[in-house]
């Protein structure tokens, strides 16, 4: 009985490792071959490793396009996420602290922007009325926009555990209702606000879909749009095709090797309330 | 003179005008925009014509249908298996850090890249996988090739990339529930699978909900592994929904496009709704 449990354990583990960790290893690989080699899309190990080849001509493919795609990706992910953190921590500081109808109807957004799916092109309507269709400003906007709830409801969360006598001491010291909350209140959020960033970061990076209908246009590709426009680029040169995708996997490796708990917190916390 | 309080409303102010500007309007225009035809240089007020053609193309119903499936298969897929694996790794084996980390790392990596790997690895004649299944002497079939198959591919792929997830809110499940269960049903002289059954599955009730609920709206809305892998071919046989409206606008019908944006929404709140009401109310006390 022990014996047959032990076997089981072991079979499954590497069911596991094989399926979740090959994939992985192919992309290494043939991110390391030469384009002939890497044509056959096998597990064999290069002929010749020419690593550093190739992620010197995927990096000067187009003109430099990745690394234009790169500096993209990063400006819009980095000020979007900056509004979703501090525009997203007042509304879980209001919704938490006061009761009112209002809470309700607030709450209610919230929930719908966590369902609703975007109606893309009235969406494009709007923007090119308002001037930001194919701008980045607008992206960063947009991406604010569809992030908030999920920040709203980790903080609103968060903020429950801080008591309210710091509000009220830091009020009867004369504290304006601006100053309690950038003093006092937004320093003690730090937990909250890491895992906020780091799982809004990686979301808003891997976005393919809202850069596509928002943002057209060469000067404002994206990481991900690039990596999807390589693939017929490449056809011939699957071992480019890999080695992009390997640089695409590498940014959330390292965020992953860093904020594992703080990744993992923010996305069972989120799922609590569905 | 009236107390101030130290939680003005105005706060959310910031908030709400980037909320309701580009995702509140959008959504109550929907409405509208999808009883019209519009197209680059104008727009007309057509009814529910946009409904019909939709109920009556097809390809586009094809979408509906095709969504559907896609989102009920690969969230049953996510929820058993999510539970299996969490069962699993937190029966404290060796290297069980490692393995958790491995099953989640996939719901971090870029879709794209993803769906882009197994593209290539589901290549029916060079793809690695038919190559491991004729080692074994089985003929693989043509994963993406095949329009019967086409859909399925694409759903194993994604839950290959988000059964990490599901794992992760199991086990998080499984860490509330007091080991004292477990030790009155061994007393009672409860099996194993008798545990698992009658005190495992229904105790982590709250995890199979989140898992059902994430799992069912992100697969009626996922569009980027579709788009990667298969471009709702062959012909319109992995089209879902959020193909559609693309394929509708690049296409400049502005009206159908919408109009499948406004189906998307109604079967979002006609599954979940209900099912929220209904898994809520289930909830087992003890």
């Amino acid at each position: 009985m022990k014996r047959r449990q032990y076997v089981i354990g072991i079979t499954a583990l590497a069911a596991t490792f094989v399926i979740f960790v090959l994939p992985f290893i192919f992309i290494l690989l043939n991110a390391s071959k030469t384009s002939q080699d890497s044509a056959a899309l096998d597990f064999s190990l290069p002929d010749r490793w020419v690593f550093f080849e190739n992620l010197i001509a995927v990096v000067q493919a187009r003109d430099y396009i990745l690394l234009l795609a790169y500096w993209n990706s990063t400006l819009i992910t980095v000020c979007s996420v900056a509004l979703m953190v501090i525009f997203g921590a007042m509304v879980g500081y209001i919704l938490q602290r006061r009761h009112s109808a209002w809470n309700k109807v607030i709450f209610g957004f919230v929930l719908a922007g966590l369902m609703i799916p975007p109606a893309v092109v009235p969406t494009i309507w709007l923007l090119q009325q308002i001037g930001l269709f194919k701008t980045i400003h607008g992206m960063i906007l947009i991406q604010c926009a569809y992030g908030l709830s999920f920040s709203v409801l980790l903080f609103r969360q968060f903020i429950g555990t801080i008591p309210r006598d710091l509000d009220e001491a830091a009020r009867i010291d004369g504290a304006s209702p601006l100053q309690i909350f950038f003093r006092v209140i937004l320093p003690l959020l730090k937990p909250v606000t890491v895992t906020v960033i780091v799982v809004q970061s990686i979301t808003v990076f891997n976005d393919f879909t809202h850069p596509l209908y928002y943002l057209p246009g060469r000067e404002n590709v994206t990481v991900q749009l690039t990596l999807y426009n390589f693939q017929s680029q490449f056809v011939s040169q699957m071992n480019l095709l890999f080695m992009n995708i390997l640089l695409v996997t590498i940014p959330p490796l390292i965020v992953f090797l860093f904020f594992n708990r703080q990744i993992v917190a923010g996305m069972t916390a989120g799922a609590v309330k569905g | 003179m009236r107390r101030k309080t130290p939680y003005p409303y105005w706060f959310v102010a910031p908030a709400a005008i980037i909320f309701t500007v580009l995702f509140t309007i959008p959504t109550v225009t929907s409405l509208y925009f999808a009883l019209t035809r519009w197209d680059l240089f104008s727009q007309t007020f057509i009814g529910f014509d946009n409904f019909v053609q939709f109920f009556r193309e097809p390809g586009l119903t094809r979408g509906l249908i095709n969504t559907v499936i896609f989102a009920g298969l690969t969230s049953g897929l996510k929820t058993v298996l999510g539970l299996l694996l969490a069962v699993l790794l937190t029966a404290g084996i060796f290297a069980q850090g490692f393995l958790r980390a491995v099953v989640f790392f996939p719901v971090l990596v870029s879709t794209i890249g993803v769906g882009l790997t197994f593209t290539e690895l589901m290549h029916p004649t060079d793809g690695a996988i038919n190559m491991g299944l004729s080692f074994f002497g089985i003929d693989g079939p043509g994963w993406l090739t095949n329009p019967d198959l086409a859909l399925i591919s694409v759903a194993l792929v994604d839950v290959w990339r988000g059964v990490g997830l599901a794992t992760l809110i199991y086990i998080a499940g499984l860490a509330s529930i007091s080991p004292e269960y477990y030790e009155a049903a061994r007393m009672d002289g409860a099996t194993r699978l008798q545990q698992y059954w009658r005190v495992t599955v229904p105790l982590v009730r709250p995890a199979t909900t989140t898992v059902i609920l994430l799992s069912l709206i992100g697969g009626m809305r996922l569009f980027d592994l579709i788009w990667a892998m298969t471009r709702g071919g062959p012909g319109f046989s992995s089209d879902v929904l959020a193909s559609v409206i693309y394929k509708q606008y690049q296409a400049g019908f502005y009206g159908l496009s919408t109009a499948g944006n406004v189906i998307l929404f109604i079967l979002i709140g006609v599954l979940v709704m209900p099912l929220v009401y209904w898994l809520n109310r289930r909830e087992v006390d003890l």
